[in-house]
This record gives C-alpha cells, sequence and structure tokens, in this order.
C-alpha cells in the first residue's frame, strides 16, 4: 500500500466512511501493529473511540476472592526486572502505568489525568517531545503521595545500566524531566512518531521514588521493594512465594472511583495449561486462567462442564516457516550458514515459492487449532482492493509440481526430486509442541504429494529458544533446511519488530547468533527501506514504509506465514475481564467484576 | 561409638566436596541460559542480556565458578537466585513447611498401613487376609502416582466435587476452618503418596518378618510360652525391623526432596516443584542449592540408620 492510499484510507476515517475499526484490522492485515494503527489516527487528529468501559459495581470492594491461576507463576515482583509476561503480570497486580493499550489499540489513562494529543498541548509539532499530565491525588500504598519526581527516578533507574532493568531499551534514549509536580516532559534525541513507550503499557510501570531510591545501579538488587511492591494499583502486597502464589488485598484509596470490585486478589502459578483450563472451566475452583495452550477439541469437552468459557482475544502473534537460503549444512569460512554460503534449493526463488503453496494453511486451522488459530494467507491480503493476485492464501500441489519441474527439478525413480545430483531431501525443525508436532505432519504430507522428501525434528522448547552458544539446535543457529515458530508482534513499535531482516543484524557466530536476522535473509532494498523508515517524521510516509519492508521477505516466500494465533484465557462465566492482545492481561485488572 | 561417628562424619566432608563438583560440571555442561526467556523479547535488547550474564559472573571459566560457589558455601551463602532475584535459602525455607507437612503425612501413612499389614499377613502367611492384601500391594506399586493422582481427581474433584485440586499453601481463612480447607485439599496428594510407598512397604515387613518368624529363637519364645503378642512383637518386629529400617531411613531424603510429580499435578509448592522450576529455568544456584541438600540427607541419613542397626541388633558394634 502506497504513501497516498494510507492518506486516502485515513481521510475516510475522518470523515466516517470507513469505521475506525476496519482502518485498524486494515492495518493489521498490513504487518502494522494496533497501537501503531491507533496511533496514526491520533496523529491525523481523529479521536480516540471513547471507549466507554460498561463497569457496573457501585461501590468498592465486596466482591470477595479473585482467584486466578497462571500456568508458569510469577517469579519475581519488579517490573523492570520481569524475565518475562509472567512477573509483569504479577508487578502489575500492584503498579500501573502512566497509561495502557486497549482491544481496539486505544491507549487509556491509568496514572495520566488524560492522554497527550496535539489538541491538549500535550504532542510537540516536531514529535520530539511529549508532555504527561498525572492524575492528581494518587498515593502509593504506603499513603505517600504520587508526584512527577516518581516518574522521574522510574527513568533514571531503569536507563541506568548498572541496575540492569530489562526495560532500560524504552528509558535509555529519552530524557525525562518535571515540569511541575504532577507533569513530565518526556524528549526524544530524534522526532518520534510513535511516542507511547515511556510510561506506557507493560515497560512503563511506575516505582516509587521513596522506596527504591537508595537501590538505583549496582544496589539494585538489595532493594527490600523487589520482594514486597509498594505500588498504587488497586490491590495491596499481602504476601509472595516465587513461583508459586502473590496475594494482595484491596487498596481502600485506591485513585478510581468503585474500584476494585474484589477485596483480595489471588495469583496462583504452577501446574499446566491443560488442568489449568480444567480448573476454570469444568470444576469453576480459580475464575481465570492464563494462556490455555490446549486444543480446541480439549476447550470446548472443558467448556461443556458449563462454569467457565474459553476467551479468545485478536493479537499479533503469527506461527510462520523460515526457509534458510543458507547452506546449513557445510563450513564455509568455519561457519556452517555463513551469509556467503548458499542453499542448494532454497537460493532458488522458484523452489521457495513452490513451498509456499505446498504449505496447507487451511487444515491446520481447521483440525489442529480451531478457534484458537486463524489461518493467515498473507500480511498482504487486506484489504481487497490492495491484494495482489500472486500473493493470495493458496494450497495448490499441481501448481507447486508445474513450478518445480519448469525450474529443472525432475522427479527421480524413489519419487523425490533431483537436480545437478542433488535430491530434494530437507531437514524441517521447531520446537517440542504437539500442535506443532502436527502442523509438522501437514507440511510434510503436502511436500511429499509434490516430490520433496522431508525429515521432521523436532527440540525441546528449552533449547531451541535458548541463546546457548554451544547448543548446535536453537533456533538462532538455524543449522536446518526450515524452521518453524511463532513470531510474537505485541511491541507497538514495528522498528524494532522489522530490523529482523537488515543484513547488518544477520545472525552469525561473530555476535554469538545473538543477532536478530534469523533467516540471514537480506536485501539491498530492504535495508535502503529500512533505513528511509527510521529517519521519515512523517508518521504516514513512514507507515508506508514498513508495510514496504513488510511485503519485501513474504513476497520472497523466505518466510511463510501459517496461523495468527489470537490469546486464548479461560474465564468465570460471571467474570467480567475487559482483556486486550496489545498488552497485559492486567491492564485494566482495576476494573474486573463478578456479575451477581 | 563417639569416634566412629566422627570418623563417619570425616569421610563424608570428601564425598560431599565430590558430589558437589561433579554437580557444579554438569549444570555447567548442561545447555541452556537463565536469561533465555529475555533473548525471545525483542524489546529486551541484547546488551542487557550480556550485562546480566557477566553481573552474575555466568561468563567466567567453570572452576572459578566453581570456587566462588565454594567459597559462599562456606561462608553460609547459599547464593542468589538468578531468576526470583532472592537469596536461595528464603526460596528453599519457604517450601519447606509444606513439604514436610504433606510429604511427610504421606510417609506416615505408608508407615501405619505397611507395619500392621505385613506383619499380620507374615503371621498367616497365605491365608486370605495376606492374598487379598499382596493383591492389593502389588496394584499400589504397579499404578505410577500421576495415574492415580489423576484418577483420584477424576473421580472427587470433577465427577463428584467433594475436593479442590489446586493446593494453595497460603489460606485466607483461620481457625478451624482453615485446618478444614487444609485437610480437604490434603486428602488426596497424602493418598497417593502414602498408598503408592505403604505398598511397597507392605511387602518388605513381610518378607522380612516372615524370613524371622521360622528361626529358632522364635521357636523357643513360643516354647517358653510366651504369649502369642509378644512373641511378634519383642522377637519377631525388632529383628525385622533392620532391613525396613535401612529402606524407610534411606526414603527420607525423599520426604525433603518431595514428590516431583505429585506435586506437579496438585500444584503443591514443594521442594520438588522448586527444583523442576528451577531446572526448566536453568536457575543453577538454586539447583546447585537443592541437589546439594539432598546429597547432604542422603549422607547423613545414611549415618542414622546404621546407628539405628545397633540399637535394633547390640551385636552389631562400632569400631
Amino acid at each position: 500500500m502506497k504513501e497516498h492510499e494510507l492518506r486516502a484510507l485515513i481521510a475516510d476515517v475522518r470523515s466516517g466512511e470507513v469505521s475506525r475499526r476496519v482502518f485498524i484490522q486494515q492495518m493489521v492485515g498490513l504487518g502494522l501493529t494496533v497501537p501503531m494503527a491507533s496511533m496514526l489516527l491520533m496523529h491525523a487528529g481523529v479521536a480516540q473511540a471513547q471507549a466507554a468501559p460498561a463497569y457496573k459495581p457501585a461501590k468498592r470492594g465486596g466482591g470477595g476472592v479473585l482467584k486466578v491461576l497462571w500456568w508458569q507463576g510469577a517469579t519475581l515482583l519488579q517490573p523492570h526486572f520481569a524475565n518475562g509476561t509472567k512477573d509483569q503480570e504479577g508487578s502489575r497486580i500492584f503498579y500501573e502505568p502512566l497509561a495502557v493499550w486497549d482491544a481496539e489499540g486505544n491507549l487509556v489513562p491509568i496514572l495520566a489525568a488524560e492522554i497527550p494529543t496535539r489538541e491538549n498541548g500535550g504532542l510537540s509539532a516536531d514529535g520530539r517531545s511529549v508532555t504527561w499530565k498525572l492524575k492528581k491525588g494518587v498515593t502509593w500504598h504506603d499513603g505517600q503521595p504520587f508526584t512527577a519526581d516518581d516518574c522521574v527516578f522510574t527513568w533514571e533507574y531503569a536507563k541506568d545500566p548498572a541496575t540492569a532493568a530489562v526495560t532500560t531499551g524504552v528509558y535509555k534514549d529519552v530524557t525525562v524531566t518535571k515540569v511541575d509536580s504532577h507533569t513530565i516532559r518526556v524528549t526524544f534525541p530524534k522526532p518520534t512518531p510513535f511516542w507511547a513507550t515511556a510510561f506506557c503499557a507493560a515497560e512503563g510501570m511506575i516505582i516509587p521514588k521513596h522506596v527504591f531510591g537508595p537501590y538505583i545501579g549496582a544496589k539494585s538488587r538489595e532493594a527490600p521493594g523487589n520482594l514486597k511492591p509498594i505500588g498504587t494499583g488497586p490491590y495491596k502486597f499481602v504476601d509472595f512465594k516465587p513461583g508459586d502464589m502473590v496475594r494482595g488485598e484491596i487498596y481502600a484509596n485506591y485513585h478510581m472511583p468503585n474500584r476494585p470490585f474484589f477485596d483480595a486478589i489471588e495469583m496462583k502459578g504452577g501446574g499446566d495449561a491443560t488442568s489449568a483450563a480444567r480448573a476454570v472451566l469444568q470444576t469453576g475452583e480459580f475464575d481465570y486462567a492464563w494462556n490455555l495452550q490446549v486444543e480446541d477439541e480439549v476447550l470446548k469437552r472443558l467448556e461443556a462442564g458449563g462454569k467457565g468459557r474459553a476467551i479468545i482475544v485478536d493479537s499479533g502473534d503469527v506461527e510462520f516457516i523460515q526457509l534458510n537460503t543458507k547452506d546449513p549444512w557445510n563450513e564455509v569460512d568455519g561457519e556452517r550458514a555463513h551469509v556467503k554460503s548458499k542453499h542448494f534449493a532454497f537460493s532458488e526463488p522458484a523452489v521457495r515459492e513452490a513451498m509456499s503453496l505446498l504449505a496447507d494453511r487451511k487444515s491446520i486451522q481447521e483440525f489442529i487449532y480451531g478457534r484458537t488459530g486463524v489461518a493467515t494467507p498473507n500480511f498482504l491480503n487486506n484489504p481487497p482492493k490492495f491484494r495482489s493476485p500472486n500473493n493470495k492464501m493458496e494450497f495448490n500441489v499441481d501448481k507447486a509440481n508445474q513450478i518445480l519441474d519448469a525450474a529443472g527439478w525432475k522427479r527421480g525413480a524413489d519419487g523425490v526430486r533431483e537436480k545437478d545430483g542433488r535430491k530434494l531431501k530437507l531437514v524441517f525443525q521447531t520446537s517440542v509442541n504437539s500442535l506443532r508436532q502436527k502442523e509438522q505432519a501437514v507440511i510434510k504430507q503436502g511436500c511429499q504429494k509434490a516430490g520433496i522428501d522431508l525429515e521432521l525434528k523436532s527440540v525441546t522448547a528449552s533449547v531451541f529458544f535458548s541463546s546457548d552458544v554451544a547448543n548446535p539446535d536453537t533456533y538462532g543457529k538455524f543449522w536446518c533446511d526450515m524452521q518453524m515458530y511463532t513470531t510474537t508482534m505485541t511491541q507497538p513499535d514495528p522498528e524494532r519488530f522489522m530490523d529482523q531482516y537488515l543484513s547488518r543484524e544477520v545472525s552469525a557466530k561473530a555476535n554469538k547468533w545473538a543477532s536478530r536476522n534469523i533467516s540471514r535473509w537480506t536485501s539491498e532494498e530492504y535495508d535502503k527501506t529500512y533505513a528511509a523508515a527510521e529517519a521519515e517524521l512523517d508518521p504516514v510516509k513512514r507507515a508506508a514504509l514498513f508495510i514496504r519492508l513488510n511485503d519485501l521477505p513474504v513476497k520472497d516466500n523466505v518466510i511463510i506465514p501459517l496461523i495468527s494465533r489470537p490469546r486464548v484465557r479461560g474465564s468465570n462465566l460471571k467474570l467480567v475481564a475487559p482483556l486486550t492482545g496489545w498488552d497485559l492481561d492486567f491492564s485494566q485488572l482495576q476494573s474486573w467484576y463478578r456479575e451477581a | 561409638m563417639g569416634s566412629y561417628l566422627l570418623r563417619r562424619l570425616l569421610i563424608a566432608v570428601p564425598s560431599l566436596l565430590g558430589i558437589s563438583v561433579v554437580l557444579f560440571t554438569v549444570l555447567a555442561l548442561a545447555p541452556g541460559d537463565p536469561f533465555g526467556e529475555l533473548a525471545l523479547n525483542p524489546n529486551v535488547p541484547a546488551e542487557v542480556r550480556m550485562a546480566l550474564r557477566a553481573k552474575f559472573g555466568l561468563d567466567d571459566p567453570v572452576w572459578q565458578r566453581y570456587f566462588h560457589w565454594l567459597a559462599a558455601m562456606l561462608r553460609g551463602d547459599w547464593g542468589f537466585s538468578f531468576i526470583s532475584r532472592v537469596d536461595v535459602d528464603t526460596l528453599i525455607l519457604q517450601r519447606v513447611p509444606v513439604t514436610l507437612a504433606i510429604i511427610g503425612a504421606s510417609q506416615l501413612l505408608a508407615l501405619a498401613i505397611a507395619l500392621p499389614v505385613g506383619i499380620y499377613s507374615a503371621t498367616r502367611p497365605y491365608s486370605w487376609f495376606d492374598r487379598i492384601a499382596s493383591t492389593f500391594a502389588f496394584v499400589g506399586f504397579s499404578l505410577p502416582t500421576f495415574f492415580t493422582g489423576i484418577l483420584l481427581i477424576l473421580i472427587f474433584s470433577i465427577k463428584l466435587g467433594w475436593l479442590p485440586f489446586v493446593f494453595r499453601a497460603d489460606l485466607s481463612t483461620t481457625g478451624w476452618q482453615w485446618w478444614v480447607e487444609m485437610i480437604r485439599q490434603s486428602v488426596m496428594p497424602i493418598t497417593v503418596l502414602g498408598l503408592f510407598q505403604g505398598a511397597s512397604w507392605t511387602r518388605y515387613v513381610r518378607s522380612a518378618a516372615l524370613d524371622v518368624i521360622r528361626l529358632d529363637y522364635v521357636t523357643t519364645a513360643r516354647a517358653k510360652g510366651l504369649a502369642e503378642g509378644v512373641v511378634v512383637l519383642k522377637h519377631v518386629v525388632r529383628n525385622a525391623l533392620i532391613p525396613v529400617v535401612t529402606l524407610v531411613a534411606l526414603q527420607m531424603p525423599a520426604i525433603f526432596g518431595g514428590a516431583i510429580v505429585t506435586e506437579q499435578i496438585f500444584r503443591i509448592p514443594g521442594i520438588g516443584s522448586l527444583l523442576i522450576d528451577a531446572i526448566l529455568r536453568n536457575d543453577t544456584p538454586v539447583i546447585m542449592a537443592v541437589t546439594f541438600v539432598f546429597s547432604c540427607l542422603v549422607i547423613v541419613f545414611n549415618l542414622v540408620a546404621d546407628l539405628l542397626y545397633g540399637w535394633l541388633d547390640p551385636r552389631i558394634s562400632y569400631r
């Protein structure tokens, strides 16, 4: 989609011809994130949809205990040290950011008095600074007032390399200054159209200066607050056992009226996804369960218990296959899959195209994922008027056969194709996961029909996704012909997502295979477009460039998107929980309640 | 006796050192990275991960890390969990009460079943009671705990809805209600573990008692006109207990270790589940500490078993 088409579409939204929701869906189809699409509209002056949260309880408390089940329990409660989302969720019970993302990609103020816009003077015209007005009258759980000093402190804390905060990437390049006791200004080194990173969502949780003040930098691990959080959130800290239980009780001075509804919260960890689903859907022992990676068939059977239901939340995670264009089996300059080497088959565009035709996405959705996965044709399928005829979801063995025949791959006596004496035998790896092994089988079946012999390999997830330099089976090394995993697009800014096809990011021995370009596909055009996008100030032009970036590797069939994977959660039938695919489950915990 | 004890304790030191070297090397060679989860999150720059590795000394050579660990251990510093960023001893102590309560209770249950049933079977071998007890014992230890655990959950939690199947260490209720809830949630795990253990112990007790019951001094005791109860308790059981004590004493470390599978099924926050989580997350200091505690326990309880022999059978002397 070109820039002018994008502008036309935004104009349509402004005039009301196209709804906000349709626009956002289309942008997601083009490889942008929902928050980014929403920011495009905000920049163009289209007001945010006033999400009217139907919150019914008329008084604070009285709701009893909210019991939630995380089969991977929280291991620590300091949001800036979080190892993963489980820790961020645990921390989010007690700590809050200035604003969070809702399901539609709107920013919802939490500790901010309002969302900064051009109209209210929050956003500077040059895109170099954002001014946040903080809510007044907010107190920490120990009674101290929440002020701009806490925000400035959080920035100083997270950006200090000696603190070793995992959020440092968000804070190290920005400058935060206090304007007055309840106003802060975030200044960026260059014009930044996507400004809602610092103090927003999962990485934006603000910590109190009076608790963590003495423990900045190298002393950070000694802070007593790491284990006994004091935040501004709807629940106060009671007790924490790493990996097992987080408990909180209602904070009587919470800053939003009539919230929270529950008197206490218990977040239990451990066990496995299936029994977690059972405890919520079938026996009703718990009210809510996180990440139910369970086959849809099983979920349906448990739902028949009548206590709970599975909730499917759209998100940007995509299960996809990478084709290795480098030679993973022979060493060049002492390195397998060296960037200068060439794969005997996948360096030919024709073979890659055939592979993409042989991936039976529809069957994968129908027989493996059910409600919990949507076959994703291609990032480039929406909206219909921009759909390219060569770029649609297609499972076509005949066409794949024709392409391979034309490219000179002839079938041998055993039915396997060969060219120049090399048989089309490939190794296809993924992590151990019952769904993934079934997907592998579906792909293998398709390939068999076209004379491609796939050897399936599955690696334990803890090895496959590790960054262990000594292990040959990690996904970062990609010493294999093809591999499959899920990539998450939840990070709101696509700049970081899109760097994974840059030639300077190629994962190699020199960088201990820690760089982002795992497929090792490179293109001069991609590098140039990325450089242009990085420097682009106009958000619409920038979005158009990102769409182009997304388009390049997909069109080259070096990656084959298979299934878009929404989040699957389990909830009691009476529990009302505003969930979003773009932020934490607990992003609006204060508004969770149980219907009578 | 005193010098024997001292000698045994001194011998334990090199064995513990050897065990710690082996454990440390194996863990250092094992694949994985405690900060691997961060690598999956593109929002976390690789430098942060590298800095964390450097901060926790993960990039040092293995021998250097080992001596660091050993020096800290001698000072009583158990280490610091990479994942939770908490001292390891705090983590372990948090889990001890639940482990002792659940696993301890199940072992008591096992003994309470095994001793009377085993001895009674031995006094009346091949009677109907013995045959039924043997059948149940075989069934009991042939069924793995993960099977019986899930079976009990299906029957009592899902079909009947009587008992909860998620164990919560800190219940919010107090007083007698706390006891009721605690017992309700503990019944299934204790039963599963206790019956499994009890079944195999029953067989051991029975065969040990059968060996003794035919010996001449038992016949003599009967000939003296002693009551059957005295014969069994004083002459048979005391002698039959020696092999049983070995078994039970060597089983004791497992009590602290917990029952990993059962803890996973019922979500009991015991030491076993701490260990398995730490292994999955490559949290070396925790794995090291927990396994080291286990090896200490094995050595200590070996010693306890040896000392108990002397009490049960005065013919065994310590030199």
